[in-house]
């Protein structure tokens, strides 16, 4: 090591007789930092690192690449050349390690670097100089220098001046483009990944990505697989303007087009991958969806037409598997993509319609297909600024031109009336109360309620005994006793024969009041209907949803005597701990709940100011335990383990919400172990949701039942759930699951010190 | 956007309960000086006028002269010494109420069995004139008060089919000035009538189905009318005295039974089979308030002529036997 320094120290001072101060620095600073036994007199530092600093600040660097350069054209010692490279890239690392808190700012890596990327130009027009001048010149030195710096992780600061330069004089010039390309393939292989990336994440368009990089990807294995793999598939953190930049130069020439349609197709296969969707995360998969709009967008028809086949069986295969999916979001993706691609290939057809809610995501999602190649402009950076403002100030010009316009308008329309405008000094009451009357009268008796339901179709009478029907089932305690079960079966099996608006609220708001008014024979019911044959996906989750909200009427206290639940409390706990990826029922089911729900942030509920007995700690049985029973059991048209987990997810989430109405309860220990056994069975539940509901589970269980009886009763089980806990917060695809999971595991925690503190 | 701020609508300011039949017509009289009380007419289906104080709220008198058919119109006459009264049996009676005084000093026989309110219009001091459904079916008849003379009879021309007159409005352009009408009719036109020469001026089909009620504003040449569907139009009339459609307002549920504009021109309600009352600016027709209080169809709705705009009232008088007041928008 030491010999070859040597040697490097004499040539250095050989081949530089231009820079006089420079081989003196160059020594000392390769011996300061290299042997660190040899003390260096702390004066003499101080000259060195003055000298390095003159030698910076008069454009060394751009000499000491541009002698490397010259000398490689002929042969040229590699150590040496390893050496200077070595010295040149780490020469801010050097420095800090040996003047510490000393530093000068001129060696930080925020101003070295982009210090180094103009001495890059400079020494490119050296060479620009000599190519022209006939003379033979090797760029791979400065190609070493950038990909190393790149490598060293150093690309935003050297590339955010070298790219807006070669950006201005690639413009027209063919040379400098040919030099920038040069420069680019030189680069050894193993540092291609980090350049490439760098100049596709700084490159201000496509078109200029396009210029600066030629025909990369077609000739170098390395930049094509990080282009069309690496960046695509194997990760997802690039934001969007990068995934247009990157399509858009496959796009952009025909020798790269192969690619584009290479890259679609691998892109689809990922999309249309049942087990892709399962298994990676939704940012993946929104990723991807975009990549695959993008590449959409720059398809010409001569191209789809050759790949109609193709991409139809792959938009039938996706959509299937995102349409299965229990997350909103991915149905979402699945849906867009979807129609994009049929419209895309359907040019005639029909095309694909569905129905979702806008957002801003489906927003950029589509707008990522109608926007077209962006016209072959340059746009550098200064450019962007001035491009902007214009447009901005024509359009605050027309907008006030138009509207005195519109005013005038007005004016002339109520001119006629030429007094003060007094209509406006009346400000209107709410009118929302103002709707269409119904003439006809509501039963009076629950039977008759009974009667008009299942009876014939009168659909005025029908709509006003559906209006009625939950106050008459408060005000009527015993007579609805009497006909609880019958009433239930035939709320269960109601149909929504004319539209009104709230019809799905109404029902279920008389279901649950039917299960609070007679908890024993309508819970055993429902539970038994939820596991029988013959019911509809929707019916089954109907049932568990008003479990779930007639256990939290039960457990609340009431003031004595006042059996009508009040709608106006808003004590907070949080059944299902908020994920953002299963919005759609959670949220219809959410906002009904919100207003009666309690939430728990961390540990205990809020101590509530009415105290009463906790009605449903006399019948948490009758929910829980049938409902629990027989998962594991398929029947014909409905199998909870196989096809039908959206179900099995809300079942999960149901479990979680009874136990934890339960707390406090006698029959709370027996039900959690109950559910700490089912959560066992089903741990590695491919579906996320399911999985959800499963961490549910277990909070409830940690935060219902008494810690004594957890520890007596289910210590084993709890110790192999922590384990399971660790495995998911550690590596489950799904973040919700994992903050989920980490949560128990701090329940658990804060268990553990409990007991710890308590004396035993 | 409104909506979601809008305060909700106000509660009746106070009720009058007592009729104990449905109430047809209600009509004010509050400009009295101290200590004269501020008082309210009513009519009802089983033929009794009363007079409320609406200081106390309670009856002041109860007075029969229908023989138990059913009020449809009041309005007084010689400042509240007087009072007209219109009923089912046919008779138009004018009541001497000086000096506490309640009996029926004369009447008028109207041969009409319809529905249609007449309309009293103060001419000059102490002559008045009345419209009034005349003995032909299609016909409008306009005595001189208190003379009684006949002083024209409307008849529209030999196959025009307008079917009976529904509803009337007399009114002046100036005092003094020659006298018109306003009449709706069952096909759904309104016309406009000049007394002087009897002659039909123009007709205005604003409705499919009869015209239940109108109201005109002279002094904007603008009326609005309402029938048993489910709009509210607003015409207008201009310098050559024809009647165009200025605009149509549509309503949640139909009919509209009585429609009055307030006398300073800037709200105007209606009394709705829907059992609302609705509140809209006149300028624009501008929805401004429902007012759900009655349980029953509203027949009526009157604005009270108190001198002091900040008491103004509004009554209304409902199917459901009760008539309510309500104080809106009274701020100057």
């Amino acid at each position: 090591m030491n010999k070859a320094l040597g040697t490097g120290m004499k040539n250095t001072q050989w081949f530089l007789p231009s820079t006089p101060s420079f081989p003196c620095s160059w020594d000392r600073s390769c011996q300061c930092n290299s042997s660190s036994c040899l003390k260096v007199p702390i004066f003499c530092l101080v000259k060195i690192v003055d000298i390095l600093e003159q030698f910076l600040r008069e454009g060394g660097l751009s000499a000491l690449m541009w002698e490397v350069c010259q000398q490689q054209a002929q042969a040229a010692s590699p150590e040496l050349q390893e050496t200077l490279l070595n010295k040149v890239v780490c020469l801010p690392d050097h420095l800090s390690n040996k003047l510490q808190g000393e530093n000068l700012p001129i060696f930080l890596p925020q101003n070295y670097f982009p210090l180094l990327g103009t001495e890059i130009i400079q020494v490119l027009q050296r060479i620009s100089d000599s190519l022209r001048g006939g003379l033979d010149c090797s760029i791979s030195f400065v190609s070493q220098v950038l990909g190393k710096v790149c490598v060293h992780g150093r690309r935003k600061e050297i590339l955010s001046t070298l790219v807006p330069c070669l950006t201005d004089l690639t413009k027209s010039d063919c040379i400098w483009q040919r030099m920038c390309w040069r420069l680019v393939e030189c680069v050894p292989d193993r540092w291609m990944e980090a350049v490439v990336c760098g100049f596709v994440q700084t490159a201000p368009g496509a078109d200029v990505l396009s210029r600066l990089l030629g025909n990369l990807v077609v000739k170098n294995k390395k930049a094509q697989f990080v282009v069309t793999q690496k960046l695509l598939l194997l990760q997802y953190s690039c934001p969007t303007a990068m995934l247009q930049n990157l399509l858009g130069y496959l796009a952009l020439d025909n020798s790269r087009r192969f690619l584009l349609l290479k890259v679609l197709q691998e892109l689809m296969e990922t999309w249309a991958s049942s087990s892709a969707v399962k298994h990676s995360p939704v940012e993946q998969q929104l990723y991807i969806s975009k990549a695959i709009l993008i590449c959409l967008s720059h398809l010409k028809d001569v191209e789809i037409d050759s790949h109609r086949q193709e991409l139809f069986t792959c938009m039938m295969e996706g959509m299937k598997c995102h349409l299965d999916s229990n997350l909103p979001r991915i149905r979402c993706l699945g849906m867009i993509v979807a129609e994009s691609i049929s419209s895309r290939i359907n040019t005639d057809g029909p095309i694909l319609k569905f129905q979702y809610e806008e957002d801003d995501e489906t927003r950029e999602l589509k707008s990522l297909l109608t926007q077209m190649l962006s016209p072959p402009s340059v746009i550098s950076p200064l450019d962007e600024g001035r491009k902007d403002s214009p447009s901005a100030v024509t359009e605050a010009e027309l907008k006030p031109g138009r509207k005195p316009l519109a005013a005038a308008c007005a004016v002339s329309e109520e001119g006629s009336d030429s007094e003060l405008d007094s209509d406006d000094d009346f400000i209107p009451y709410d009118m929302s109360a103002d709707k269409e009357l119904k003439k006809t009268k509501a039963p009076l008796y629950i039977r008759d309620c009974i009667e008009v339901l299942t009876g014939p179709e009168d659909m005025d009478k029908w709509e006003a005994t559906m209006r009625v029907l939950e106050t008459l089932i408060q005000r009527n305690t015993a007579a609805t006793q009497e006909v609880s079960v019958e009433l239930a079966k035939v709320l269960l099996h109601l149909e929504e024969k004319t539209y009104i608006d709230d019809f799905v609220e109404l029902r279920q708001k008389a279901l649950v009041t039917v299960t609070i008014t007679d908890p024993i024979p309508v819970a055993q019911y429902l539970t038994s209907q939820f596991y029988s044959m013959n019911y509809s996906l929707r019916q089954r989750m109907d049932i568990l949803d008003v479990l779930a909200l007639a256990a939290q009427e039960l457990s609340r206290p009431k003031a004595p005597g006042k059996n009508k639940p009040s709608s106006i409390q808003t004590p907070c706990i949080q059944i299902l701990p908020g994920s953002d990826s299963s919005k759609d029922w959670r949220k219809i089911v959410d906002e009904r709940i919100k207003s009666k729900t309690r939430r728990f942030a961390k540990g205990q509920s809020q101590v509530e100011l009415v105290c009463a007995p906790n009605k449903f700690s006399s019948v948490a049985g009758h929910f829980f335990f049938p409902l629990i029973q027989n998962f594991d059991r398929p029947l014909v048209t409905f199998d909870l383990l196989g096809d039908d987990h959206f179900v099995l997810g809300r079942l999960a989430h149901t479990l979680a919400i009874l136990l934890y109405f339960a707390v406090n309860t006698v029959v709370a220990a027996a039900m959690g172990k109950a559910l700490l056994e089912f959560v066992w069975a089903l741990r590695f539940h491919t579906d996320s949701y399911v999985r959800q509901g499963l961490l549910s589970c277990i909070s409830s269980t940690l935060l219902s039942v008494p810690s004594d009886r957890l520890l007596e009763d289910v210590t084993e089980e709890l110790v192999e759930t922590q384990a399971w806990l660790a495995d998911v917060a550690e590596k489950d695809p799904d973040g919700d699951c994992r903050r989920l999971a980490l949560q128990n595991l701090l329940l658990m925690e804060n268990l553990k010190k409990k007991l710890e503190t308590a004396p035993s | 956007m409104i909506a979601a701020m809008a305060l909700p609508p106000p509660d009746p300011e106070f009720v009058l309960r007592g009729t104990a039949a449905p109430v047809h017509t209600l009509h004010f009289s509050c400009r009295g000086q101290e200590p004269e009380f501020p008082i309210l007419f009513s009519g009802s289906a089983n033929g009794l006028v009363q007079i409320w104080n609406l200081k106390t709220h309670r009856v002041d008198k109860t007075m029969d002269g229908h023989g138990g058919k059913s009020v449809y119109w009041v309005e007084t006459i010689h400042g509240r010494d007087g009072l007209l009264s219109q009923g089912r049996d046919q008779k138009i009676c004018l009541w001497d109420l000086a000096e506490g005084r309640n009996v029926v000093t004369d009447s008028i026989s109207v041969d009409s069995v319809g529905f249609c309110r007449c309309s009293l219009l103060k001419v000059a001091q102490d002559r008045w004139l009345i419209a009034m459904p005349a003995n032909d079916p299609d016909e409008v008849q306009v005595l001189e008060l208190p003379s009684k003379t006949s002083v024209c009879t409307l008849k529209p021309e030999a196959g025009a089919k307008l079917g009976m007159p529904m509803c009337l409005k007399l009114w002046q352009p100036g005092f003094g000035a020659c006298p018109f009408l306003m009449a709706g009719y069952e096909d759904g036109s309104v016309i406009l009538w000049n007394l002087s020469m009897g002659k039909m001026l123009s007709r205005l089909a604003c409705h499919q189905e009869p015209v239940m009620s109108l109201d005109f504003d002279s002094e904007k040449a603008k009326g609005v009318s309402g029938s048993s569907e489910k709009v509210l139009s607003v015409w207008s009339l201009d310098e050559q005295q024809n009647l165009k459609v200025h605009k149509t307002h549509e309503l949640i549920n139909s009919g509209i039974s009585d429609v009055t504009i307030r006398q300073d021109r800037k709200i105007l309600a209606t009394a709705g089979w829907d059992y609302h009352i609705r509140i809209f600016g006149w300028k624009k027709v501008k929805p401004l308030a429902v007012l759900d209080y009655h349980t029953a169809t509203v027949h009526c709705v009157a604005f009270s002529d108190h001198s002091r705009p900040s008491e103004r009232l509004l009554a209304a008088g409902s199917n459901d036997q009760r008539i309510s007041i309500w104080s809106l928008y009274n701020q100057t």
